[in-house]
């Protein structure tokens, strides 16, 4: 597996659910509204993740791997063992599917680090995210492409409904759901390129090119991040796991540096929200996302949808009860959700956060 | 009639039948080319430096100033330069001198990089209608901010953020002192500066009072000579720099000649009048990389802690010395680059020490990120920047502004002749004489420099408008926009930068 | 009234089945659960068909068309009569972003909001004067490079105090005129574009399109009239006449 090929372009469909309830919802919606948005993906990868999967094992990471070989699943289980607590080893359970001939070996472990590893202040997320930096880095043909816990990722290389066929998604629950459709140009697609794409339980479909991507490639890698896919919605995971787990940042100002509010509009607020926006588009402009983008980002709490700050990419948002839906298109919500109770598009650069009640 | 045995490079000529013996070039050639021969104008030709002035101000185009035939025989390896400065040093001793940035053809990496733009996949975005920003922050930058809510949901810085030069647009004026060029060429920046939102940079000559209403937009400079520093003077501006070094003449330092300082200029330099002002190479308080923190906070506690910028050359080793810089405590590196130019600066120093802003630059910025602590400081990029697209290569190798100061000398009306150490310069630029220098009106050239600053804006716009992008931030340091044509292996891998197809 | 379900079916599928129908002469045609189909109505020609579409038709709808018109009962999406030629679309709910994109004829009503860039580079030509109405809010850069044609923003049912138009309006105008119900802030427009008072010629043009827009809609004229408009023209044919040097 070759991670070090061009930077990977695509167009793509996007739907997120969440029940704030934490009423856990059945993949079979997610895949229905997925499916109907095909058109804005072509064929090359399609994925989903879910939140609230894995209840009874909710306080270990749950690790998806994907191996080019039995060899780099040798190599990784080793450097597994050596360094964290495995409580289960799996396979992922697929199920035949007509356009996947070939697909990577799946496996998924749940597991806790050593507490010996954790050395210097070293919380058990930093160690994970080292852990996934080096082993998609170093360790030839595996890739670790969902690390976070009670929440899990399924994605290839097919259009939605085959990999959600292939992934049986319809047998999962969830009470947070996000999904992406995808239309790559340069790539003949890697199962690792698809999306949502993660770090820990930060989840990203995301749709559009961001411009950017240079300097906030750069950028994060001063922060020790290994940018290793040469894909935009890497950029997206490092970005909100260094600003919200790292800097501290809440999530509605870690929106104001993904979608910097414009100069023109600072200078209209008062002098201190114009020194803090000042401030942190002086300390974080080279982690604006610059181009067109929607994205989606589920976190443990909740569900965040986002657009640039000059809205170069749709986002729909609707509500029914409980449930919050965004989607590229709204139709795609109202294949699941005929008869929404509002449905709006949020303006430029206005994040939309949802947050599950406690 | 030749007082050389080194043929002039030049030959001034005056077509009779069109001379309407006006007597104009007389009156403007500020190095006497030109006399009066009683029924027709005499011509001195080894004087000519083919700055053009004659020829733009002879009403009947009577003037042509041609390059000198019959030189030497035409040698691809003994240029004329080689064998003129031969026969000036050996019938003088002497080291043969020049102004200007070095004019040797060395590659121009600039030249070899090539801009991205989009297509499809990412829309480009129209700089006319839409939104650009431009706008750059120049300063020291925490790492990571704290910021609280207020309860009626707003922001709250609770980071006390360090102090910053603001730039409407990511542009400088290179440091410029008074005595190298005229005070209404000074003034000229200054104008300019207010009007585009950006700095000038008085050099080391000290600041005169007519510049005071500009003090908004003025960087201060220090050097070795001190000139005109005090604690009135470090703080009148917007921020100090120290200057350290001179891409043009790295490790050398200045030389100021008596005939250069007139009343005006002694005064702003605190200095008496027809005295060589003499700045040395090493500033004697730093020996070492300590004694530049020692000198850097010095000045940071006579101005209550404005920005510092260090100015230096970009040398061999430049990145390590800057990442010593940065730690030392500057907020500004000021990287002048191999090509940058000069008032005046031995030829053997301008054209063989240092090395390109390209190299030094990507070197500077990859050094610091390696570090973590590019954000510690903001860099200038300065030494050749001729264009618009020169700044936005500099901007995506690292840089956070650019400085120009030929660019902006050429709007006065400089044809970048080289002349600038005679203190002769007839447009008024490099000159102290008050007849020449009257000639340079502030008004009219600062509405060209302004006019400059607003064209290279626009395009710096369109460039970030087809990149896709509407802030500059979004430009600066993102190599991956930047393609290499007929690049060695070494040299992309150096700028950190693909080869175009890849 | 001609029927087809269209539940499930692919836009392909769909619009060949509606082209069908509108080759065989009908010219009252009901599209019934209709749910994200793409380009319904791109490139048909004939004035005389009238399509009712029941759900939310996808993105692209009436682009190209020349002729017929549409009704949508629901909300719809993105890029609606995108380089449209003739025509009308009516739609009885909200509408996305960049709608009436090149436009250079026909009619689009809107009741609900619209999105960003609505009317980008609408443009009249010889006689023909395309023309826009929504009836709620709009986002940024309404009326971006408008080139001719009428753009009419209504702000029906906008929160109070709130702003009615997002930022840039008319950014790149150079053609047409622009209405809005309502105070409009110069800030927030673009450079190109100058703010007026209509004249009595303006609003009897203006009035004959909204009694239409309210007739089609089941909107009071008289409470749509009762605020007073300004109008926004551009102030230069060739805004950036001064931008290039030879």
């Amino acid at each position: 597996m070759n991670h070090n090929y061009e930077k990977d372009i695509s167009g793509c469909g996007l739907i997120g659910i969440i029940n704030k309830k934490k009423q856990r919802l059945g993949g079979e919606f997610v895949k229905k509204s997925l499916c109907l948005m095909n058109d804005r993906g072509n064929g090359l990868g399609a994925g989903f993740a879910a939140y609230g999967l894995y209840p009874e094992l909710s306080d270990h990471y749950a690790l998806h791997v994907m191996y080019d070989d039995p060899t780099s699943q040798r190599d990784f289980e080793e450097f597994l063992k050596e360094n964290y607590d495995v409580e289960k080893i799996e396979e992922i359970p697929t199920k035949p599917v007509p356009s996947i001939t070939i697909s990577p070996l799946l496996m998924r472990y749940f597991v806790k680090p050593h507490k010996k590893m954790l050395v210097g202040g070293m919380t058990e997320d930093d160690f994970v995210v080292r852990t996934v930096m080096q082993v998609n880095s170093e360790i030839a043909g595996a890739y670790v492409f969902s690390s976070g816990k009670n929440m899990g990722v399924f994605k290839g290389v097919s259009n939605p409904r085959e990999i959600a066929d292939f992934f049986r998604i319809e047998e999962y629950e969830g009470y947070i759901w996000t999904g992406h459709t995808r239309f790559p140009t340069n790539t003949p697609g890697w199962w690792g390129g698809a999306h949502p794409f993660t770090l820990l339980d930060w989840s990203i479909v995301h749709n559009g090119e961001i411009s950017s991507y240079g300097i906030n490639k750069r950028y994060l890698e001063m922060y020790g991040y290994k940018l290793t896919l040469l894909t935009d919605t890497e950029v997206v995971a490092y970005t909100l796991d260094l600003l919200i787990r790292k800097h501290g940042l809440d999530i509605s100002t870690a929106c104001k540096v993904l979608a910097a509010p414009f100069w023109k509009d600072v200078e209209r607020m008062d002098e201190g929200e114009k020194d803090a926006m000042t401030a942190l588009r002086m300390t974080y402009g080279s982690a604006l996302l610059n181009g067109p983008f929607s994205l989606l980002f589920g976190h443990r709490k909740g569900l965040v949808g986002i657009n640039d700050r000059i809205k170069l990419r749709p986002l729909v948002v609707a509500t029914k009860g409980d449930v919050v839906f965004m989607s590229s298109e709204e139709s795609s919500i109202r294949e699941i959700c005929p008869k929404p109770d509002r449905a709006w598009a949020p303006r430029a650069g206005e994040p939309v956060i949802v947050e599950l009640e406690d | 009639m030749f007082n050389s045995l080194a043929p002039p490079e030049y030959l001034a000529t005056i077509d009779t039948d069109k001379c309407i013996r006006c007597k104009r070039c007389i009156q403007n050639c500020g190095w006497s080319t030109y006399s009066w021969g009683g029924d027709r104008v005499l011509i001195e030709t080894t004087k000519c430096v083919k700055c053009l002035r004659c020829y733009h101000y002879c009403p009947v185009e009577a003037i042509d100033i041609l390059d000198n035939a019959t030189r030497f025989k035409s040698n691809a390896n003994w240029s004329y330069m080689n064998i003129r400065n031969i026969k000036r040093q050996a019938e003088t001793g002497g080291m043969p001198i020049t102004g200007m940035g070095s004019d040797l053809p060395y590659p121009v990496l600039f030249d070899h990089l090539l801009l991205d733009a989009c297509q499809v996949t990412n829309p480009s975005i129209d700089p006319l209608r839409e939104p650009m920003e431009l706008r750059t922050y120049l300063g020291k930058k925490p790492s990571k901010l704290e910021v609280e809510k207020t309860p009626d949901g707003k922001l709250k810085l609770k980071t006390e953020m360090p102090p910053q030069l603001k730039l409407e647009l990511p542009f400088t004026f290179s440091p410029m002192s008074f005595g190298s060029i005229s005070l209404n060429a000074q003034k000229v920046l200054a104008m300019a500066a207010k009007e585009c939102g950006i700095v000038m940079n008085t050099g080391e000559g000290g600041l005169h009072e007519d510049l005071l209403p500009y003090k908004d937009h003025i960087m201060v400079q220090v050097a070795s000579g001190r000139f005109g520093v005090n604690p009135d003077y470090l703080n009148a501006g917007v921020a100090c720099e120290i200057k350290i070094g001179q891409g043009a003449k790295p490790g050398i330092g200045g030389h100021l000649p008596g005939e250069k300082i007139p009343l005006q200029v002694a005064k702003t330099r605190m200095i008496p009048v027809g005295t060589d002002a003499l700045s040395p190479a090493p500033q004697h308080d730093i020996y070492s990389i300590e004694d530049l923190r020692q000198l850097i906070y010095a000045i940071k506690e006579a101005t209550n802690y404005k920005p510092v910028s260090i100015k230096i050359a970009t040398v061999h080793n430049v990145a390590p010395i800057v990442s010593g810089i940065v730690r030392a405590g500057a907020d500004i590196v000021y990287l002048d680059g191999f090509r940058g130019g000069t008032g005046a600066a031995p030829n053997i120093i301008r054209d063989h020490l240092g090395i390109p802003i390209e190299h030094a630059l990507a070197a500077v910025d990859d050094r610091l990120r390696q570090e973590g602590i590019r954000n510690e400081a903001s860099i200038i990029a300065a030494g050749g920047i001729r264009s618009s697209a020169d700044a936005a290569k500099a901007i995506a190798l690292g840089a956070d502004a650019v400085a120009m100061g030929t660019a902006a000398l050429v709007t006065m009306g400089c044809t970048v002749c080289g002349k600038c150490y005679t203190g002769n310069c007839s447009w008024g630029i490099t000159t102290q004489r008050p007849e020449l220098t009257v000639r340079l009106d502030p008004e009219i050239f600062a509405e060209r420099l302004i006019n400059l600053i607003r064209a290279w804006s626009h395009e710096l716009q369109e460039i970030l408008g087809a990149l896709g992008v509407n802030a500059i931030e979004s430009l600066r340091g993102s190599r991956e926009r930047l393609r290499g044509v007929g690049l060695d292996e070494q040299t992309l891998d150096i700028l950190g930068v693909k080869p175009a197809g890849r | 009234m001609y029927e087809i379900d269209a539940k499930g079916i692919y836009y392909r599928k769909l619009n060949e089945m509606l082209r069908e129908a509108v080759a065989r002469g009908e010219k009252e045609i009901l599209l019934k659960n209709v749910n994200g189909q793409y380009y319904i109505g791109d490139g048909i020609r004939q004035g005389d068909v009238k399509i009712t579409i029941d759900g939310v038709p996808g993105n692209d709808l009436a682009a190209f068309m020349d002729g017929p018109t549409i009704l949508v009962k629901d909300n719809a999406q993105d890029n609606i009569g995108n380089t449209m030629n003739a025509g009308k679309v009516v739609v009885e709910g909200h509408a996305g972003d960049v709608l009436g994109y090149g436009m250079r004829g026909g009619k689009l009503f809107v009741k609900g909001d619209v999105g960003y860039r609505i009317g980008i580079h609408m443009k009249g030509y010889k006689r023909q004067v395309p023309v826009i109405i929504a009836g709620g809010t709009a986002g940024d850069f309404f009326g971006e490079y408008m080139a001719g044609g009428i753009l009419v923003l209504l702000g029906l049912g906008a929160e109070n105090g709130k702003p009615i138009v997002g930022d840039y309006l008319g950014s790149g105008m150079h053609g047409g005129a622009i209405f809005v119900r309502g105070e409009v802030d110069e800030t927030r427009c673009g450079k190109e574009v100058g703010i007026m008072e209509p004249d009595e010629e303006d609003m009897k043009l203006l009035k004959s399109y909204l009694k239409e827009y309210c007739e089609d809609l089941g909107l009071d004229l008289e409470e749509v009239m009762k605020r007073p408009f300004k109008k926004l023209i551009p102030v230069s044919l060739r805004p950036y006449g001064n931008l290039y040097c030879y």
